[in-house]
């Protein structure tokens, strides 16, 4: 039960094989025995888990089933749940239960989902191996020793370990690809507007981009469909009609041009996660693609740009958690100051500290220009860079990360070396693209991860392109050796 | 040395939307302390901003009467600092591209004439909450029912050069905003919030000295009174030698005199940057002509319709056009009694009057426009005397009756102009006052004249006012004068 896909489960509890109620308790079941290895949940929601279940095999009794009736999913701890813990993977949220549901919770709630619980991330998705969360860090299916990578390194390591078929996840500068790729799963990034970010703890406000993480990439499409959509609480939420995913994943690749920008294949690569791409694009050209080479040449410039603008909007989107009116508040504070300056210092992690004094230097009178203007100019140069590629390709393919997980623990000393690795996914949050991260293997049994990237709105393509590649391939359907 | 005061003002003012700026809570003054704060308002992680289309309406009606630019785009920015009545951490305000642009509006001169002052622009953003320093105990109570409430801060050139002209603006844009709808005014409530920058130069200077900003003056006159003692303490600080420094002060309205809040070096670096939650916004330029086309006629424009079609004084004019009740209900008034002059002197006269002795505004009086001409229409058809007509006043505003012409009847007010019924009365008082009227007939022709009043008095009186003073007077001159 646990290797179905969700169209199976659908179709299973559909055809009364099994009900909601087993399949939630052979997952939770699962959660009970493989989590304490992983940590990848912060919260598991048991009694109101299974009370969804009864109510969805009611609602499938009735034939009033939705889409996802009765299948389990688990969302990252930073999407608000109304009356459940909201963390955000920080002491400064310890203590917050959330009076609200996030859209993409409501979303997938009214298609009928189970959510199991809530799964552990860095710190305010701020981090790339999920090792700054609060709660510890996720450990990797693949080898427990190394990092599931981050920030939704918890969805990734649960999807990936089956302790859920699905989860949510959010993807800032590459939150949801690169850990889908150190986990071997499917994540997605959609465009930036195509899933509201209404309830959605914010990091950086204007890069944020919730998405599904599942096995597959029909399984991804499923998810999409609930969770994308236009909503007026969003005010950067576009107003469009969200297509039918699914229905178009039967299309051919033939007379699909892949580009490949060389500067995603240089020194930076390990060759053998290289291997394991052009090995990928081999097999898509065999499916019908051609392939071109293309140049995105401000792709190194995307690291400094983007790690001066999420700090700079994550500095003041963070200034709301004061210890005035939720979260964690400091013992008697002697004054305002005070009670300012404890909560934040006691409750927030260094990478969090990092990145909101790296962002209030930024912003700062004297800086503002060289630093945040800067980004921003480099920021368009890049949007450009990729409209100027999408004149000749329909989708870019890339890797996902240079390299495939790293161990617990190696790079936290150096947390610009760690920023050097977003390299490949950053310059797609700054162009607001969707893209979307595919399993293509493994390199000493860590699985390596293929990024295709669409123009805006090109879910659907990118969806089929994955799904055509994962028709002729096995890597998504390898399993870790936890499992 | 000669000197010059240069003042600039930034006043804010509390539009009338029925709910907040980014949330849909009400805005409505004085509820429980926090009944009014929704999740947006209290900055629950997770919540986003939602701009209230019908703020930036109102915003873009303001540019449009003072005369301002409305740029083709819009955008919304972050000013961070932090404070308990601050949820967020940062305001969201307007710095980049305001949606007023640069406007102007002429005020009226004490001496005469005109001044024409400069809007330097106007922007949209949101109030803070209120920190509540009483009953907690050494501790800060916080009341968010106001944060999120849309305002519109309005920046001036530096370009007024006394308190009574820092004022004069201050009532144009009071009266500006009344007259549009856009806010209550109410100043004592604070929904209109007042600061001054002040400097003083030597007469003829060119460069502008150091200034001082009065924080949050809470009504005319206090902004008169604090600009005057603040244009006066930095002359004599000039005049001993001594140089202004740059700050921060507070109006204290008990002492009448303002003192140190902070110096420019503890000011904050509020660290503006454009909002990511809210994306440039296009103006439709459509959407501005339609309101500039359905703008009211406003205060300056009433004015000169008052003096030029209507032919009033140009005092009765600035009266009536203050406030646009007043002139609603003069112009309601003109509509229906067809006597402009005559409606002015009595609005200007009677029912101020009363009101003033009631503590009320127009828009409470106890007198309708339509009861209110009524009056008029009587006493231009000489049914009424003046004295009469006060009298139905009186009881129309004691709710003695619907209509002037009800309360003439019920009271028999209705004058007498039968030449036949006063000519009886004359008679009747004449007979009874020989010795006056051969006093009268000796005396000098232009001693008459005062003696003719005590005939009237009598007449008048034996009539109960109801006879037409105009015919008495007719009759006597006739009878006494043979």
């Amino acid at each position: 039960m646990l290797d179905l896909s969700l169209t199976q489960m659908a179709q299973g509890l559909a055809e009364r094989k099994f009900s909601s109620l087993e399949l939630t308790q052979t997952f939770l079941q699962r959660i009970q025995t493989v989590n304490p290895q992983l940590n990848a949940f912060i919260t598991v929601t048991e009694q109101q888990a299974l009370e969804a279940a009864k109510a969805a095999d009611a609602q499938l009794a009735a034939g009033q089933a939705g889409p996802l009736t009765g299948i389990p999913i688990a969302h990252k701890d930073l999407f608000c749940t109304e009356g459940i813990k909201t963390s955000c993977a920080s002491k400064m949220l310890d203590n917050f239960i959330a009076p609200y549901d996030a859209t993409v919770v409501a979303n997938l709630n009214k298609a009928g989902a189970v959510s199991l619980g809530k799964t552990n991330l860095d710190e305010f998705a701020m981090g790339s191996s999920s090792e700054s969360s609060f709660y510890g860090s996720v450990k990797n299916p693949w080898a427990t020793q190394a990092v599931a990578g981050g920030s939704s390194g918890g969805s990734a390591a649960a999807v990936a370990a089956r302790l859920v078929p699905a989860a949510t996840g959010s993807d800032t500068g590459g939150s949801i690809r690169q850990p889908a790729a150190f986990c071997g799963i499917t994540g997605l990034k959609p465009t930036y507007g195509r899933v509201s970010r209404w309830g959605m703890v914010a990091y950086a406000s204007s890069m944020d981009q919730a998405g599904p993480m599942a096995r597959s990439a029909e399984d991804c499409a499923l998810m999409l469909q609930q969770m994308a959509g236009f909503d007026s609480k969003d005010s950067t939420s576009i107003e469009q009609a969200v297509p039918d995913y699914l229905s178009q994943l039967g299309d051919s690749l033939q007379g699909v041009t892949l580009g490949i920008p060389k500067e995603y294949f240089a020194d930076d690569l390990n060759p053998q996660t290289a291997e394991r791409i052009h090995a990928a694009i081999k097999q898509l050209e065999k499916l019908g693609a051609s392939v071109k080479e293309i140049s995105l040449p401000l792709t190194r410039m995307a690291i400094p740009a983007y790690y001066v603008i999420s700090p700079a909007e994550a500095s003041s989107n963070l200034s709301r958690f004061d210890g005035v009116r939720y979260g964690y508040r400091c013992e008697n504070p002697v004054d305002l100051e005070d009670l300012y300056k404890r909560s934040r210092s006691e409750a927030f992690g260094d990478e969090v500290k990092r990145r909101i004094l790296i962002g209030t230097y930024a912003l700062s009178e004297g800086f503002y220009d060289a630093y945040y203007n800067k980004a921003q100019q480099i920021r368009r140069l890049i949007a450009e860079d990729f409209q100027a590629a999408f004149q000749s390709v329909d989708l870019i393919i890339a890797p996902t990360t240079p390299n495939p997980a790293y161990d617990l623990g190696s790079k936290l000393t150096d947390p610009i070396q760690m920023y050097l690795d977003d390299i490949y996914t950053l310059g797609v949050n700054l162009a607001g693209l969707p893209a979307i991260s595919v399993p293509a293997g493994l390199v000493n049994q860590r699985p390596v991860g293929m990024q295709l990237i669409g123009n805006h709105f090109s879910e659907a393509k990118l969806l089929n392109a994955a799904h055509q590649f994962q028709q002729a391939t096995d890597h998504h359907l390898q399993k870790p050796a936890l499992i | 040395m000669q000197w010059e005061a240069v003042i600039g003002l930034e006043i804010h003012t509390q539009l009338a939307t029925k709910t907040k700026i980014f949330s849909g809570s009400s805005t409505a003054f004085g509820a429980e302390p926090n009944s009014q704060a929704s999740i947006i308002d209290l900055a629950m992680p997770g919540t986003l901003p939602v701009l209230n289309k019908q703020a930036l309406e109102m915003a873009i009606q303001f540019g449009l009467a003072i005369n301002s630019e409305i740029p083709k785009i819009t955008t919304f920015d972050r000013k961070n600092y932090f404070y308990p009545d601050l949820p967020k951490g940062y305001q969201t305000t307007q710095m980049e591209a305001p949606i007023v642009g640069r406007g102007y509006l002429d005020i009226a001169l004490e001496t005469g004439g005109t001044k024409r002052v400069t809007v330097h622009h106007a922007h949209l953003e949101e109030d803070a909450g209120k920190s509540l320093h009483e009953d907690f105990h050494g501790m800060t109570g916080v009341d968010l029912n106001r944060a999120g409430t849309p305002l519109i801060e309005i920046v001036t050139e530096p370009e007024m050069s006394s308190a009574k002209e820092a004022v004069a603006f201050l009532k144009s844009i009071h009266s500006i905003i009344t007259y549009l709808g856009i806010s209550d005014g109410n100043m004592a409530e604070g929904s209109m919030r007042c600061d001054a920058n002040v400097s003083v130069r030597p007469k003829g200077q060119e460069k502008l000295g150091n200034r001082c900003e009065i924080k949050n003056v809470n009504s005319f006159r206090f902004v008169e009174k604090a600009i005057n003692y603040e244009i006066q303490r930095q002359i004599e600080i000039l005049e001993d030698g001594g140089r202004i420094a740059q700050q921060t002060r507070l109006y204290d309205p008990d002492l009448d005199e303002t003192r140190a809040m902070r110096s420019k070096e503890d000011a904050n670096d509020y660290r503006y940057f454009p909002c990511p939650d809210l994306l440039p916004l296009e103006v439709d330029p459509a959407f501005v002509q339609k309101l500039k086309d359905e703008l009211p006629e406003l205060p300056e424009q009433k004015r000169q319709r008052f003096t030029e079609q209507l032919g009033l004084s140009e005092y009765d004019a600035g009266v009536l056009s203050s406030s646009r009740p007043l002139a609603d209900y003069f112009d309601k008034v003109v509509e229906l009694c067809k006597d402009a002059q005559l409606a002015s002197n009595w609005i200007s006269g009677e029912l101020a009057a009363q009101l003033n002795r009631d503590g009320i505004e127009i828009t409470q009086a106890e007198v309708t426009p339509e009861q209110f001409a009524g009056i008029l229409i009587r006493l231009k058809d000489d049914t009424l005397s003046n004295g009469a007509a006060k009298k139905v006043f009186a009881a129309l505003w004691a709710k003695e009756g619907q209509t002037a012409d009800e309360i003439i009847e019920a009271k028999g007010l209705k004058q007498v102009t039968d030449t036949g019924a006063i000519e009886a009365l004359v008679d009747e008082v004449l007979a009874k006052n020989t010795p006056q009227v051969e006093q009268y007939r000796a005396a000098e022709p232009d001693k008459r004249g005062k003696m003719v009043g005590f005939f009237v008095g009598q007449i008048m009186r034996a009539s109960k006012g109801t006879a037409n003073p105009k015919a008495v007077n007719e009759l006597l001159a006739k009878k006494l004068d043979g």
